[in-house]
């Protein structure tokens, strides 16, 4: 009676402290440039060394420029990836340096590279490691002293999180994506909803969901509070890890499937939350407000101050006054000043077909900055060796280099403020995508209609146009 | 930094934002820092919300209002009573290191965000969880007087408002608790079970 969470944390227990927290073993750590620095700054100032250097994987993601990589304008930022280098070098850390052809946003790297593993336990100084927790791995986002301590043991100490299962169930309505499932959950169940617990993501439409929409759906687990969001391997798992640079291969391959089919929540498996939701309900969403959780579907209207509680009132008129939005207002049509396709959220290459399957044939509206930035150098090559690199030049697009680009404001991207963004990142935060910015969140095909419009767009009336 | 828990009594800066996210705590430029500084982020502390876009700062946010803008030291300012799931969003220990490098030794709430509250612990700020009418109730509190005192009993994992004498028992483990009566650190647990760590690679 056992979840796959519990499955795979209790094969990970090296020892549960008394009055306190389990001693957990980790497979696999990554590291970034931002979130490391100073852990390998305490490693020396402790005389330590790195215990698994084989299980870390390190490549700088956040500052990296994405109109070019030859250098990084920014002194502070560069002397950040520069000792990210460094510090590989010295500890004996596998890196994917800037500008490689291995090097691109982690958690887009981690699957893609096969070195996200189902039954995995998985690490890194960053809150969106919940990504690839979608191969059926426990994976979780740590601050900077637990990076010390993983470089340092392999461990962590970590309290047991409760188990909630979120399914959905049904065929997702055309223009529906797995961005815009994780936007409905968050504002059904608030960006706090599942604080405290590990979710495992379930039912009809996450087993015919993409490993694609699958780490999208994941990435976004911890815009719920949760830290890990898992979903139980299968046949799409497989077929997209098969092959992949560091997956098992040959005879091994064929020995870790039949264990990863082993990795799934017993029938009888009790979880302490469980909620399920049709897929039918779900239509495109956007965000109005400055938390993921504060959304509705496109063609919707924006609450007003009477529809919520007297306690979240002032909340709402706070993030309305900061949005330049009106209690009650419609947001399609609204124009927009910049679009974002990328970030750890929709950066892979079903991504990039979505957004081109949408302008193919249509033109960049010219009030309208886009950032079209692949999530790797590896999806790069995709998008050319399919040809979507064409038919984004024709409409009017550019492709960037691989970066975390616009989604946090940390390299030359950024969202001059009071302009409009409407992006596929993960988070609509005030002065996320630079000081005084303002952030709609959608999917990639909503992203694409407001990019060929210039203003917020419900892409199904594109759809039933073509 | 790392000064051994006992018992803290000190005035409250009342900062009631709930979903108060690490982005707000620390802005993301000044994690491309490579700094171990304290003061540098104790002054990036919820820095766009207490300055403007010329560095002046902003005289309604609480923490520039003269009642609170006393940077903390013992017995002042040394607790921050705050909104709702404070620390949601990003996992930057900046966060962290911000609110400690700022001075404040607690964070008073209704919720943490999971990852913020083990990165506040591994920094020697304690996050008490208390209920949503004792929250509401220190705010009033310290409304009504700014000079209020709270007491945070961790021998005893007790919070008391001491204006009206409600006090609340706060959650945290046996270890947790006697690491921050100890100024002890996890790594130090786990370097101290290495044979463990390798016993249990070999078996596997």
């Amino acid at each position: 009676m056992n979840t796959l969470f519990d499955k795979i944390w209790d094969a990970h227990v090296i020892q549960n402290v008394e009055d306190g927290p389990t001693q957990l073993y980790i497979d696999r750590l990554y590291v970034h440039e931002v979130t490391s620095p100073q852990a390998f700054d305490t490693l020396r100032d402790k005389g330590l060394k790195v215990h698994r250097p084989k299980q870390i994987y390190a490549m700088p993601d956040h500052n990296t420029p994405s109109d070019q990589q030859e250098r990084i304008d920014d002194p502070i930022g560069r002397k950040q990836v520069e000792a990210l280098q460094r510090n590989c070098k010295e500890f004996g850390i596998c890196h994917f340096a800037m500008g490689s052809r291995d090097n691109g946003i982690i958690h887009v790297v981690g699957p893609e590279k096969g070195l996200s593993l189902p039954g995995m336990t998985i690490v890194c100084g960053d809150s969106h490691t919940s990504t690839h927790g979608a191969v059926g791995a426990i994976a979780m986002g740590i601050g900077t002293s637990e990076v010390t301590q993983v470089l340092a043991s392999q461990c962590i100490l970590q309290s047991k999180p409760k188990t909630m299962r979120i399914n959905i169930e049904g065929t997702l309505p055309k223009g529906t994506t797995a961005k815009d499932v994780a936007l409905y959950i968050m504002a059904q169940m608030t960006t706090s909803g599942a604080t405290g617990y590990a979710v495992e993501y379930a039912g009809s439409t996450i087993r015919s969901m993409s490993m694609e929409g699958r780490l999208t759906l994941s990435n976004l687990s911890i815009e719920m509070g949760s830290r890990a969001g898992l979903i139980a391997p299968d046949e799409i798992t497989f077929a997209y890890l098969k092959d992949r640079e560091y997956a098992p291969k040959g005879e091994a391959w064929d020995k870790a499937v039949e264990e990863w089919k082993k990795l799934k929540s017993d029938d009888d498996a009790v979880f302490d939350k469980e909620v399920t939701y049709r897929a039918e309900d779900i239509a495109p969403r956007i965000t109005y407000g400055t938390n993921p959780g504060a959304g509705i579907p496109v063609d919707g209207c924006i609450p007003t101050l009477e529809e919520v509680s007297e306690a979240e009132r002032p909340q709402l008129a706070a993030q309305l006054e900061y949005m330049q939005f009106k209690p009650g207002q419609r947001l399609e049509g609204t124009p927009v000043d910049y679009v974002f396709l990328g970030a750890c959220t929709n950066g892979r290459i079903e991504d990039f077909r979505a957004f081109a399957s949408v302008v193919k044939g249509h033109r960049k509206a010219s009030n309208v900055v886009a950032w079209l930035v692949p999530g790797s150098w590896s999806v790069r090559q995709q998008i050319v060796d399919e040809g979507i690199d064409k038919i984004l030049e024709e409409a009017g697009f550019e492709l960037r280099l691989p970066s975390c680009s616009a989604c946090l404001a940390m390299n030359p991207d950024k969202v001059p403020a009071g302009k409009l963004a409407i992006s596929t990142s993960n988070r609509n935060f005030v002065g996320r995508q630079g000081p005084g910015a303002r952030t709609v969140l959608a999917s990639p095909l909503t992203v694409a209609a407001s990019a060929i419009t210039g203003v917020i767009t419900d892409v199904r009336t594109l759809l039933v146009e073509s | 930094m790392k000064e051994p828990f006992s018992i803290i009594r000190s005035t409250c800066i009342p900062i009631a934002i709930d979903n108060c996210n690490t982005d707000l705590i620390i802005p993301a430029r000044y994690l491309a820092s490579t700094t171990r500084d304290a003061k540098f982020f104790g002054d990036a502390f919820m820095h766009d919300l207490r300055f403007d876009a010329d560095g002046m700062p902003i005289a309604d946010f609480v923490m520039n209002q003269p009642a609170y803008a006393e940077t903390p030291h013992r017995g002042v300012h040394e607790i921050i009573v705050a909104g709702a799931n404070w620390g949601s969003g990003s996992s930057r220990e900046h966060a962290a290191w911000a609110i400690a490098g700022y001075g404040v030794r607690v964070v008073v709430s209704s919720s943490f965000a999971d990852i913020h509250r083990n990165n506040l612990l591994n920094n020697f700020v304690l996050p008490v969880v208390v209920s949503p009418s004792f929250q509401q109730e220190l705010f009033e509190t310290i409304a009504s007087n700014p000079d209020s005192l709270v007491e945070v009993d961790v021998p005893r994992q007790q919070i008391t408002n001491l204006a009206t004498g409600r006090s609340e028992h706060f959650d945290i483990n046996g270890y947790k608790k006697y690491c921050l009566m100890n100024a002890l650190d996890d790594i130090d647990f786990l370097l101290e079970n290495q044979d463990k760590i390798k016993a249990w690679e070999e078996k596997r």
